[in-house]
């Protein structure tokens, strides 16, 4: 089958992302991928609780004391809503609607740079303050996990601006297909390991 | 790759059945969509209302996996079929990272 066959809406399949061979591929090794990402931030989770307010040094920058809940609810709104945006961008997707997929993309990826602007907003406060990555325990593992799934929004979001790019003039088609769909895939995974943040660093740390 | 996937032009009547299956799904979407929404809104009340932390932790970790569940299963489509063998991985990367989780906590704790 020649990948860069073009289709009508009617001809699409129903599951462009896993008609040929190689989106099958792609789809078991993006999920097996996803597990082993989960392995990683759970090592990081792990560390970030067992660290959480120890020093030595720095024992004036407590979780309870740093943290702000207004900044970190309208970071969780605004990566809760990418998270939508994308269901849409697929849905056009599968409806071989490529115009509207690429603007829900757009959409997208506005709200992630939105997020990652906070982000980094949020740890230059903290620097600021003089709680930096070699402050205490409590910081490196801090910065370590928040910072690794920041990296994570940024690798996604390069990810999207490419796949739109390059594909900008070509159209969906078999080759394309399954590479926007990982993509959104990703992108709700970094939302699954958000939703974990949110709870455990800053709204248990709020607590004490 | 050569006759993988024949290709299929739909009929008229097929193609507007799934459509119409997609915007019902969207819509499924749309409703997870403002569970997660109120759920995060719950967290996040009951951490500025200031109740105790016996009564909020447990019930903000409650919300964040049925939170995560709905991620897994509407917007990363985990329950569809053709699922099983990525849910297994899916499955046991959870399970890795429970034991992790709870190994270093309570080496740490106790």
């Amino acid at each position: 089958m020649d990948l860069n066959k073009r289709y009508t809406a009617q001809s699409w399949p129903d599951h462009p992302e896993t008609a040929t061979l190689e989106g099958k591929n792609k789809f078991v090794g993006f999920w097996l991928l996803l597990a082993a990402e989960t392995v990683t931030f759970a090592s990081l989770f792990a560390t970030y609780l067992a660290l959480k307010d120890r020093g030595p040094d720095g024992s004036e920058f407590t979780a309870a004391g740093l943290f702000e809940l207004p900044l970190v609810f309208a970071m969780t709104m605004i990566l809760l809503t990418s998270s939508l945006t994308s269901v849409y961008a697929m849905y056009h997707m599968k409806n071989h609607n490529f115009k509207a997929m690429q603007a829900w993309l757009g959409i997208t990826v506005l709200l992630g740079l939105t997020f990652l602007g906070l982000e980094i907003y949020e740890f230059n406060h903290y620097v600021h303050l003089g709680f930096g990555y070699t402050t205490s325990a409590f910081s490196s593992a801090f910065f370590t996990l928040v910072g690794t799934h920041g990296a994570h929004v940024l690798f996604g979001l390069s990810w999207f601006i490419a796949l739109m790019i390059r594909n900008s003039k070509r159209g969906l088609n078999m080759y394309n297909a399954p590479k926007f769909y990982l993509a959104a895939l990703y992108w709700h995974f970094i939302d699954v390991v958000w939703v974990f943040i949110f709870t455990v660093v800053y709204l248990m740390g709020v607590i004490g | 790759m050569a006759h993988d996937t024949p290709e299929k032009i739909r009929s008229h009547a097929e193609h507007e059945y799934l459509k119409k299956k997609r915007s019902t799904e969207m819509r499924h979407q749309l409703t997870s969509f403002a569970i997660m929404i109120f759920l995060t809104l719950i967290a996040f009340t009951m951490v500025a209302a200031g109740f105790s932390a016996y009564l909020i932790v447990p019930i903000i970790l409650l919300l964040a996996a049925v939170q995560v569940v709905l991620q897994l299963y509407h917007f990363m489509h985990l329950s569809n079929k053709g699922h099983g063998t990525v849910a297994f991985f899916m499955f046991s990367g959870m399970f890795v990272a429970f034991i992790t989780v709870l190994a270093l906590v309570t080496i740490v704790w106790w």
